[in-house]
């Protein structure tokens, strides 16, 4: 997050991909993916495509759990390419499983503070303003089982508060909620966006989210960046084919 | 048991009516074996209690009398004391011994020979007793390679294997694995999106430890230690074999040696009440301690962990993880080796081999055929009996029966049953003649509670599969077996029958108590050879059997704990 920028220079980059490469070995045939971006920082952009085409590996990538084979990755100008998952600025939120189902809420967003878990008076401030943020006051002391699938992905958005990381990386995080929750939690991530201008990267295979959520758009097809625009360009497309089926327009008949 | 309840309860929300009516004639007749299945089963453990506890109260006033019953109680204190302190230490180092395997395990989800390692760990639970027992002399005996090793380093031989060492080193070869096995599993069922979310957060090993294995392994482990603490409590051939006298026995030894050396039916009768009062004590903190089995709801997502960096956590990993398989590997080699090298040639030769094994097969082949015959008229018949709405109170009562019935010879070792049994039968003569009768049916109780755990889920799936679509079609008697449960529960009931037949072919217990010069098995003769210092047929007659029984134990058990394979292209895209 760098907000002291000169008036009228160009958005800086959160996260550059320069010719990222992954190879993968296996079934049915060995595949490559080449990433090769630059995304633009203070922004939603959603990155999407059909499954299959690298969304979840390039969101990999970023965090920290797949190694390149070859190419540079900078996360605001630094090249984090060899760096470990917990030093990159960086907080991930998966579709499920975000939190650790034995320990209680508290618990589980304080360990984005501290992992071993040393937690001053003013740490467990944050904790509840964060709770509090995403509208969970009063659940600190309970267990993630107890909570309905929404109250525990905001309690992830919780945790991804109290880090403090300019770049939020979500890999479908509301895949497993249904429509009427999913609606909800985007407006708490738009709002959330606004309030501390992070860089949010949101993986999903649903034009709603799409159009509801993003600035900028980043399309993979077989593994590599086919489009790279703003999410209103990118809506209006009827070509190529595979775009305009995943906004849902029919083929053309043959 | 769980799916049956489960199962009965999905059939009830179905209007079975047609299911009833259709092929009345044969499931009166499963019915029928099924309920006689059972009476058989607590008749054959109940006329051996009745006997036990008669005798009990005939001898009671002799046993009772004046200051022999201050030396009979401490005698019983001391080896009820000994029983349970043995199990405590083996459950205690079996399940040290095994969190740090199962995590390094867990941790390094790819290193050649990971499978390996893993398989290793299944083979101690198909070896019988006895020739596990060879194997540990071998390697810590007192000419066995680590005193040879320590030898050679002019330490000695300090290495004393009979008594307390001997019965802990055997027990923890057994359950080390097992533990290792149980924890790893529960371990890989960890959601992988714990370890990226850990990664991200920048939880060092030892917080992963703090925050995920430990709640992961603590609770499994009261289940685990329960579990190895029963089979400690009650081992019998290993304490027999390994214990080397009277100052190391444990109650099913001390009955087995009060009736066959010392013949004192009174102290049979008080240690076998003894026993059961043990385990049943066991077996209700064993219910109690075991928490409900959760099935963890996960996306699939491929484990991939970021612990691995440190070179100081791989060194220890390397080291446990070789020091566990070489701890359960050399056994198994010293049997092999030494089975390879004896005079193979002359044990296939000899006559007593010839007619042990013709005796150990048949044995082994009735008793695995009786046990699935019993487990599967039980379990078809509760299935029956539970399938209307409202199942009637005798249905209830039969379902509660066979799941006690199959499990009986847990509460009652075979040890007891036997004695009680060898009180029965010692008016009609000498007991020897009915040997064969009484280890075929302590046998076939033996295998029940694992045979009703393979069949038990078969069963039940397969009937919701095939019922109503058989009834409709009309499909009954001799067609429908032919046609549809056959094959529908062809693999389970060769499964069950694998399983049962390895583990009557590597009993000693049954064959101990009633053994005699005519009525020879395998592993008695390999007991009397080892007796005997024909150290070299013992080895020959361990390899052997040793070989049939992992053999038929693999075929026995399900491929449930194979890990999948490397993860592919697909699951990374799962998103």
């Amino acid at each position: 997050m760098k907000p002291d920028r000169p008036a009228g220079a160009p958005t800086p980059i959160a996260v550059r991909l320069e010719q990222v490469m992954v190879r993968f070995p296996g079934h049915p045939v060995p595949q490559t993916l080449v990433f090769d971006a630059a995304i633009e920082s203070g922004k939603i952009t959603a990155i999407t495509g059909a499954s299959g085409s690298g969304k979840s590996t390039l969101l990999n990538l970023i965090a920290g759990f797949e190694t390149p084979d070859s190419g540079r990755l900078r996360i605001f100008g630094e090249d984090v390419t060899d760096t470990p998952p917990a030093l990159r600025p960086v907080s991930v939120i998966f579709q499920e499983h975000n939190l650790f189902a034995h320990l209680d809420i508290a618990t589980n967003v304080g360990l984005g503070i501290s992992p071993a878990l040393k937690l001053t008076t003013a740490d467990r401030a944050r904790i509840e303003s964060a709770l509090d943020d995403v509208s969970l006051a009063g659940f600190a002391g309970r267990l993630p089982p107890t909570l309905s699938g929404g109250e525990r992905q905001r309690a992830a958005f919780a945790r991804a508060l109290v880090r403090n990381r300019p770049l939020l990386l979500l890999d479908e995080p509301f895949a497993a909620l249904d429509p009427a929750l999913r609606l909800d939690m985007g407006e708490l991530l738009a709002a959330l966006q606004e309030k501390h201008a992070s860089t949010i990267l949101l993986v999903t295979h649903h034009a709603d989210d799409v159009r509801r959520l993003a600035d900028r758009v980043l399309f993979l097809h077989d593994g590599k960046v086919a489009l790279h625009e703003e999410a209103g360009t990118f809506l209006q497309r009827t070509e190529p084919d595979v775009v305009a089926r995943f906004l849902g327009a029919r083929p053309p008949a043959s | 048991m769980r799916a049956n309840t489960k199962r009965a309860r999905a059939m009830r929300a179905d209007p079975p009516r047609v299911v009833l009516q259709g092929g009345g004639h044969t499931r009166r007749l499963t019915s029928g074996l099924g309920v006689a299945s059972l009476a058989g089963i607590v008749l054959f453990v109940g006329t051996a209690i009745v006997a036990l506890s008669l005798a009990a109260s005939r001898e009671g006033i002799s046993a009772g009398a004046g200051a022999t019953s201050d030396m009979f109680d401490a005698y019983l204190w001391r080896v009820a004391r000994f029983t349970l302190v043995q199990a405590g230490l083996s459950t205690l180092l079996s399940i040290a011994f095994a969190i740090p395997v199962a995590l390094a395990l867990a941790r390094r989800r790819h290193f050649p020979g990971r499978i390996w390692i893993v398989r290793l760990m299944a083979l101690p639970l198909g070896l019988p007793a006895l020739v596990a027992a060879l194997g540990i002399v071998g390697i810590w005996g007192r000419q066995g390679i680590a005193n040879d090793l320590l030898a050679s380093l002019d330490l000695g031989r300090p290495i004393a294997i009979y008594g307390l060492t001997g019965i802990l080193v055997a027990h923890v070869f057994f359950n080390m694995p097992l533990a290792v096995r149980l924890l790893l599993s529960g371990l890989e069922r960890i959601p992988g999106e714990y370890w990226l979310v850990s990664a991200n957060l920048g939880l060092s090993p030892v917080q992963l430890f703090r925050f995920i294995e430990w709640p992961v392994i603590r609770g499994l482990l009261s289940g685990v230690a329960g579990l190895v603490f029963m089979l400690c409590a009650t081992s019998f051939t290993l304490v027999l074999t390994l214990g080397g006298g009277p100052a190391a026995s444990t109650l099913e030894v001390a009955i087995y040696q009060a009736l066959r050396f010392d013949f004192d039916p009174p102290r049979a009768i008080a240690l076998s009440a003894l026993q059961i009062a043990v385990t049943a004590i066991l077996l209700i903190l064993l219910r109690w301690l075991t928490p409900p089995a959760t099935e963890a709801p996960t996306t699939g997502r491929p484990v991939r962990r970021f612990d691995s960096g440190s070179s100081v956590l791989l060194l220890f990993d390397a080291f446990v993880v070789a020091l566990a398989a070489l701890f359960v590997a050399a056994p198994l080699a010293s049997v092999l080796v030494s089975g390879l090298v004896s005079d193979l040639f002359k044990l296939a030769t000899d006559p007593q081999v010839h007619r042990a094994t013709a005796t150990s097969l048949a044995i082994a082949a009735v008793s695995a055929v009786l046990s699935v015959a019993l487990a599967t008229a039980m379990l078809t018949t509760r299935q029956i009996l539970l399938s209307p709405r409202r199942p009637g109170g005798f249905a209830q009562v039969f379902s509660g029966g066979v799941a006690a019935g199959t499990s009986l010879i847990l509460l009652v070792p075979p040890v007891v049953i036997g004695a009680g049994w060898f009180l029965v039968l010692r008016p009609l003569g000498d007991v020897a003649r009915f040997a064969p009768a009484v280890i075929t049916a302590v046998n076939t109780l033996m295998a029940l509670p694992f045979v009703a755990r393979v069949l038990a889920p078969a069963i039940a799936t397969h009937a919701a599969r095939t019922d109503r679509l058989t009834t409709s079609l009309g499909i009954r008697g001799w067609s429908r077996l032919r046609l549809i449960d056959g094959p529908g529960l062809r693999r389970p009931l060769l499964m069950a029958l694998s399983f049962a037949a390895a583990l009557s072919l590597g009993d000693l217990g049954a064959v101990a108590l009633f053994g005699a010069q005519d009525m020879i098995t395998l592993p008695f003769l390999l007991f009397s050879r080892m007796g005997s210092y024909r150290t070299t047929d013992a080895a020959g007659l361990a390899l052997l059997l040793g070989l049939v029984c992992v053999v038929l134990t693999f075929l026995g058990t399900p491929r449930a704990l194979e890990p999948r394979g490397r993860i592919g292209r697909g699951h990374h895209e799962a998103g």
